[in-house]
């Protein structure tokens, strides 16, 4: 890929996607942003590093797209070290804004936004400290954090009020607070403040060896664990040339396909619950208790999050899996058949789920939906499909999206990609059982990996695509990872999407997106 | 109409029996709840910063197979109405004194119970500039259920076990 502000070739780095990396100086870094923006590339995801230890000290700040060709990786180093900043790429890519707050709070380096207000920090550590630079003092930060008012966007008229959600919300949720400015039930304005779960992820990836730091990863959103720790072991993978035996590929996308059909049980369940359907909620959430009971039997527990590990996966199927696992898909199949048709036909949930929370195609590809949400508003982006790694290149994978944009395209999406991934679990699980007789390894070496090298894993999680930028340093240490949650983009959308919509129907609308508070935090 | 009737009486009842401590006369497992319990129990949830593992598994307990409210435990929408705490998560910083504030807007005898290994210990988590470790570094702890994350099973049998050997 030669952009035109860039006169150089790229480097290609290691992943499971085509990489390629690019060293910018300060303009380049502006306009080579503005290129990819021209050419309709996907902002994946910014984030900054301290090398102010390296022969040429500098902070440095990176940014990842996607491309038909695969991930662009842009870095500009930064060299004054008293007062870094870089140019905001905000204005090209909106869903960077709060990604420029986040690499501020923890680093202490700033784009030129105007919005100065923490994201991450609530005034838990002092505002000269940063967590993610190299010299960070844990032990001087207050043992208790003074919390400041959060200025919220103050709308005014007449009639207007505020109501003020959270961080603790009324079910069983993860925190977060909304600050809604309302006239009536009608929504004029919402304001998300997030950042409640932040429990320094990146940092503590420092703390643990290569080796260790999948079992993190699988922690970043625990409803998401095996895209998380696919994405770290690929980029640990890429990094040192290890080789992962084909059975335990196909046993990793079993996982994955699991995962995406757990979460969207769950959801459909939910969806029907917040729209009062109940027996929605009472026969989805029997099927996804099937599906997980399903998972300790064929992968050992209910969520996998030991499944994926570094060269392969942690055990085989055991021989009766197979027999079990096609006989489930084919009942799981058959039930949420005659669900969607129920759903489909319930004059009262349609009512609640049409036009609701809608989120049209050119808002959505304006401020840069990813995954799920943006194929229920007509983005056609799913890596499986565009960049099919290892072995999802064998599998065909039929995209699935819808036009509408509103609650009913999300819930639509989901009862579609189920079938797929049904189709997909069954055409993964012929594939490995034609070759069960044989003892076939599940887990290769990984090689010892040299350091200062950068590594990038992209998984599309049932979300959307999550990715790991992993940096090694000496002696099998990681240097830095950076782990990015799709949420980080469609939080914003959430914003959009509620507007003009009545209070009451918050919920609901924020369940069909259903994004992670703990993914984004980090 | 037809499909949802027909559909409700194909899937029939559910409902599994109860883990309840080993103490307890199993003859009527129902009324043994009921004796431990009170009649009802009002729990709410507070998730002080975790990855939603453990989060996943409570809603897990309100499926039919688990039926937790047809045990007469309810969770509760505020700290008011609530028996007992179930806290996820390692306490986050930014979460800290949003936890406080719930544990102290509820009637005693405020039973606390930590849910997970990083509620228990902090986890994978730890003791960071973000994480103060488990529940108890910030609030009384009566319990604790181990477990990344622990089965429904395990959650209500923590739950049982809590009221059971709670302080008189």
């Amino acid at each position: 890929m030669i952009f035109d502000h860039l006169d150089r070739p790229m480097h290609i780095i290691p992943g499971n996607l085509p990489c390629s990396y690019a060293s910018v100086r300060d303009v380049e870094w502006e306009w080579t942003v503005e290129d990819l923006h021209a050419t309709g590339a996907t902002f994946l995801t910014l984030w900054g590093t301290d090398d102010r230890d390296r022969d040429d000290p500098c902070f440095a700040i990176r940014a990842a797209f996607l491309l038909p060709s695969g991930v662009v990786i842009l870095s500009h180093k930064i060299r004054d070290l008293a007062n870094p900043s870089y140019p905001s790429i905000a204005q090209a890519f909106p869903a960077a804004a709060r990604m420029e707050r986040a690499v501020r709070d923890l680093l202490g380096i700033s784009s030129k936004t105007i919005d100065q207000r923490g994201w991450l920090r609530h005034d838990a550590w002092l505002t000269n400290a940063f967590p993610l630079r190299r010299d960070f003092n844990f032990a001087a930060q207050p043992a208790t954090p003074q919390s400041a008012p959060y200025a919220f966007v103050q709308v005014e008229g007449d009639g207007v009020h505020e109501i003020a959600v959270g961080p603790v919300h009324a079910g069983i949720i993860e925190p977060g607070h909304f600050r809604f400015s309302v006239v009536g039930e009608k929504v004029l304005r919402l304001e998300e403040r997030l950042g409640y779960t932040h429990k320094g992820v990146a940092k503590q990836f420092e703390s643990l060896p290569l080796n260790e730091g999948h079992r993190l990863a699988a922690r970043v959103s625990g409803d998401t664990c095996v895209a998380f720790s696919w994405a770290y072991c690929a980029a640990l993978e890429a990094i040192t040339g290890a080789g992962v035996p084909a059975r335990a590929r196909g046993l990793r996308a079993l996982a994955l396909e699991h995962e995406r059909l757990a979460n969207h049980l769950g959801d459909l369940g939910a969806l029907g619950n917040d729209a009062g359907f109940a027996f929605g909620l009472t026969q989805f959430s029997k099927l996804k208790e099937d599906l997980l009971r399903a998972n300790v039997d064929a992968f050992g527990s209910r969520y996998l999050f030991e499944t994926i590990v570094p060269g392969g996966v942690a055990g085989d199927l055991p021989q009766p899996a197979y027999a079990h696992l096609l006989y489930f898909y084919r009942v799981l199949e058959h039930e949420v058949t005659g669900l969607r048709l129920i759903y489909d036909e319930h004059g009262g949930l349609q009512d609640r789920f049409r036009e609701a929370g809608l989120l049209r195609h050119d808002l959505a590809v304006q401020l840069g939906a990813v995954g799920l949400a943006a194929r229920a508003s007509g983005i056609a982006r799913d890596l499986r499909v565009d960049h099919p790694w290892a072995p999802y290149d064998t599998l065909a994978t039929q995209i699935v999206t819808e036009t509408g944009g509103d609650v009913a395209a999300r819930v639509q999406v989901r009862f579609r990609e189920i079938f797929e991934s049904l189709r997909l679990c069954r055409a993964l699980l012929a594939d490995l059982s034609r070759n069960s007789m044989q003892p076939a390894p599940i887990r290769g070496d990984i090689p010892e990996a040299e350091g200062n090298r950068l590594g990038i894993g992209v998984i599309e999680g049932w979300r959307g695509p999550v990715m790991i930028a992993l940096e090694t340093g000496p002696g099998g240490t990681i240097r830095r990872c950076h782990a990015h949650d799709p949420s980080w983009q469609n939080w914003p959308l959430l914003e959009h999407a509620i507007l003009g919509n009545i209070v009451p129907d918050f919920p609901l609308i924020n369940k069909s997106f259903n994004l992670s508070y703990s993914g984004q935090d980090g | 109409m037809f499909n949802t009737i027909s559909r409700m009486i194909h899937t029939g009842i559910l409902t599994e029996p109860k883990p309840l401590p080993e103490s307890t006369p199993t003859a009527d497992p129902q009324h043994a709840l009921w004796k431990i319990l009170g009649r009802a129990l009002c729990i709410r949830h507070v998730d002080a910063g975790s990855c939603n593992g453990c989060e996943l598994e409570i809603h897990a307990l309100n499926n039919p197979y688990y039926n937790l409210e047809g045990a007469g435990i309810k969770f509760v929408a505020s700290p008011r109405h609530a028996d007992m705490l179930l806290v996820t998560g390692p306490v986050s910083v930014n979460m800290e004194e949003a936890l406080r504030r719930t544990y102290d807007a509820m009637p005693a005898p405020k039973l606390v119970v930590a849910l997970g290994d990083c509620g228990a210990c902090g986890g994978i988590f730890g003791h960071t500039y973000a994480s103060r470790g488990g529940v108890a570094e910030i609030i009384p702890v009566d319990h604790t259920i181990p477990g990344c994350p622990p089965t429904p099973a395990a959650v209500l049998a923590g739950i049982l076990h809590a009221i059971t050997t709670r302080p008189a």
